[in-house]
C-alpha cells in the first residue's frame, strides 16, 4: 500500500497520540479512495495524500488546538541562511537522537510539520505548499524559521542536561 | 559575488530548490570557498540527521493488516461497481446528457448544503470568528500565510452592511476565508475557494429548501464567492454588488 510507513509516521508526529495516528491514517487512505476520481493526473500523488492527511487533522480537535499557537509574523522572516551549527553538529552520538526527537516535539506543529515534509519526507517546496496550502514563499520562510527553532531547542536541551550532569 | 550572497541561497542550495544554472555556479564556488563548503556540509549532515530523527514512528503489523483488509475491502466494491458500471455502459451513453446534468446537480445540491451547514455551524458557534475586526485592513492581513489565494474586501462605511471578521475553514479538503457581515440583526457569511477545489454553482441565485436561507455564488479570477443568510435576495444583492465592486 503506497505510503503507508511515511504516513504513519507523519500522523504520529502531528497528532502525538498512537490511537489518534491510526485514526487519522485510517480516515484520511479512506478519503483517498473515496476521492481518487478528483486526483488530477500528472500531479503529486504523494504530495495529494499528505494533503489530505493534513487537512484531515486540522479538522480535527487535537489539529484545530495545535493550528491555533501562533507563529511570529512570517512575511518578515530573513532568507533561509544555512549555519554551520547544524543538529548533526550537535550530535556526538547515535544516541542523541532522541534528543532531536524530543526538540522536534517541543517545535509548535507549523514548525514540525514544515521540517517533517522538507527533510524527513524530501518534498519539494512546491509540494510542501501544495499540502499545507500556503505560498512557496512562506513554506521558505517557515523552513529557516523552524530550523532555527530547532537548533535553539537542541541547544537548550545539551545545556540542560551538561548542567544536570 | 561576496560569500554573505552565496551562503543566503546554501539552504536552499541543500534542499536542492536552486535552478540548474545556480546550482552549477554554487558547486563551483564551494569547491573553492572552505568556508562556505564547511556550512554546507554541516547543513546536509543536519538534514540527514532530521531525516533519521524523524522516522520515529512504525505501524505495529496488527494495524497495518486491519488497514490493507479495509482498503482491499473497499477497492473490491469498487471493482464490482466498475463491472456493473461496464454493463451499464450502453445505457449511460443514451442518458449522457441526462446524467451529467443530473451529476452536476447532485454536485451542486451537495456543495449548497455543506455551505449552509458550515454558515449554520458558525451562527451557532461561541466563537463564530477567529479575527474579529470591523477593519478590513485588519481582517484580509490576517488570511496572508493560511490560505493559496488573496481576495479584496469593500469599504463599507455609509453602508448598511458591517464586518465582523473571519476564519479559515475547509471544504473538500481545500482551505477557504468565511468572512461574517452583519445586516442589523442578521448574519452573513461569505465564502471563498479555489473554483478548482469546491467547483462552482455557476452564478446560482437560491433559496435553500426548507430553510430560509438565501444563497448568490458568482466566480472571479478562479475563485468561487457565495454569499449566504437569512436576509432578502435584495439585500445580498447589494452585498455582492459592494463585493463584486472591490474585485
Amino acid at each position: 500500500m503506497p505510503l503507508f510507513d511515511p504516513l504513519y509516521n507523519f500522523a504520529c508526529w502531528l497528532t502525538h497520540d498512537r490511537a489518534e495516528a491510526e485514526d487519522l491514517v485510517q480516515e484520511t487512505f479512506a478519503k483517498a479512495l473515496k476521492g481518487f476520481t478528483s486526483f488530477q493526473l500528472g500531479t503529486n500523488f504523494r504530495a495529494w495524500m499528505f494533503r489530505i492527511m493534513h487537512n484531515t487533522f486540522l479538522n480535527s480537535r487535537t489539529g484545530l488546538k495545535a493550528a491555533m499557537v501562533p507563529l511570529e509574523n512570517e512575511e518578515n522572516a530573513p532568507p533561509a541562511l544555512a549555519s554551520n551549527e547544524t543538529p548533526e553538529s550537535l550530535l556526538l552520538r547515535r544516541s542523541d537522537w532522541q534528543l532531536v526527537q524530543d526538540a522536534l516535539e517541543d517545535l509548535p506543529l507549523r514548525y514540525r510539520e514544515v521540517l517533517l515534509l522538507c527533510d524527513v519526507e524530501e518534498l519539494a517546496y512546491k509540494e510542501i505548499a501544495s499540502v499545507l496550502g500556503i505560498p512557496i514563499g512562506t513554506v521558505m520562510s517557515r523552513v529557516s524559521r523552524a530550523r532555527q527553532a530547532l537548533r535553539d531547542a537542541i541547544m537548550r536541551r545539551k545545556k540542560g542536561v551538561a548542567n544536570a550532569v | 559575488m561576496p560569500c554573505e550572497a552565496w551562503s543566503a541561497k546554501l539552504a536552499l542550495f541543500v534542499d536542492a530548490e536552486l535552478p540548474p544554472d545556480q546550482n552549477s555556479e554554487m558547486e563551483q564556488h564551494l569547491r573553492g570557498c572552505s568556508a562556505c563548503a564547511a556550512t554546507a556540509l554541516a547543513s546536509i549532515q543536519g538534514k540527514h540527521a532530521l531525516q533519521q530523527a524523524g522516522r520515529k514512528f512504525h505501524p505495529d503489523p496488527a494495524f497495518r493488516a486491519r488497514i490493507y483488509r479495509e482498503v482491499e475491502r473497499r477497492h473490491k466494491d469498487r471493482r464490482i461497481w466498475s463491472i456493473v458500471s461496464a454493463g451499464a455502459l450502453a445505457a449511460l451513453v443514451i442518458a449522457g446528457v441526462l446524467l451529467i446534468s443530473l451529476t452536476r446537480r447532485q454536485t451542486n445540491e451537495q456543495l449548497l448544503g455543506e455551505i449552509a451547514d458550515l454558515h449554520v455551524s458558525t451562527l451557532a458557534s461561541q466563537n463564530p470568528v477567529d479575527v474579529v475586526s470591523t477593519d478590513r485592513h485588519t481582517v484580509k492581513p490576517w488570511f496572508e500565510g493560511k490560505l493559496p489565494f488573496t481576495f479584496d474586501l469593500p469599504e463599507l462605511e455609509n453602508t448598511p452592511f458591517t464586518l465582523v471578521g473571519g476564519k479559515v475553514i475547509y471544504l473538500r479538503q481545500a482551505p477557504g476565508a468565511e468572512l461574517i457581515f452583519g445586516l442589523r440583526q442578521h448574519r452573513i457569511s461569505l465564502f471563498i475557494f479555489q473554483q478548482r477545489a469546491v467547483g462552482s454553482l455557476h452564478g446560482a441565485e437560491i433559496t435553500l429548501p426548507g430553510s430560509s436561507l438565501n444563497l448568490h455564488a458568482w466566480s472571479n479570477n478562479g475563485l468561487e464567492y457565495l454569499l449566504i443568510g437569512d436576509v432578502g435576495n435584495d439585500d445580498l444583492n447589494r452585498l455582492q454588488a459592494l463585493l463584486r465592486s472591490a474585485g
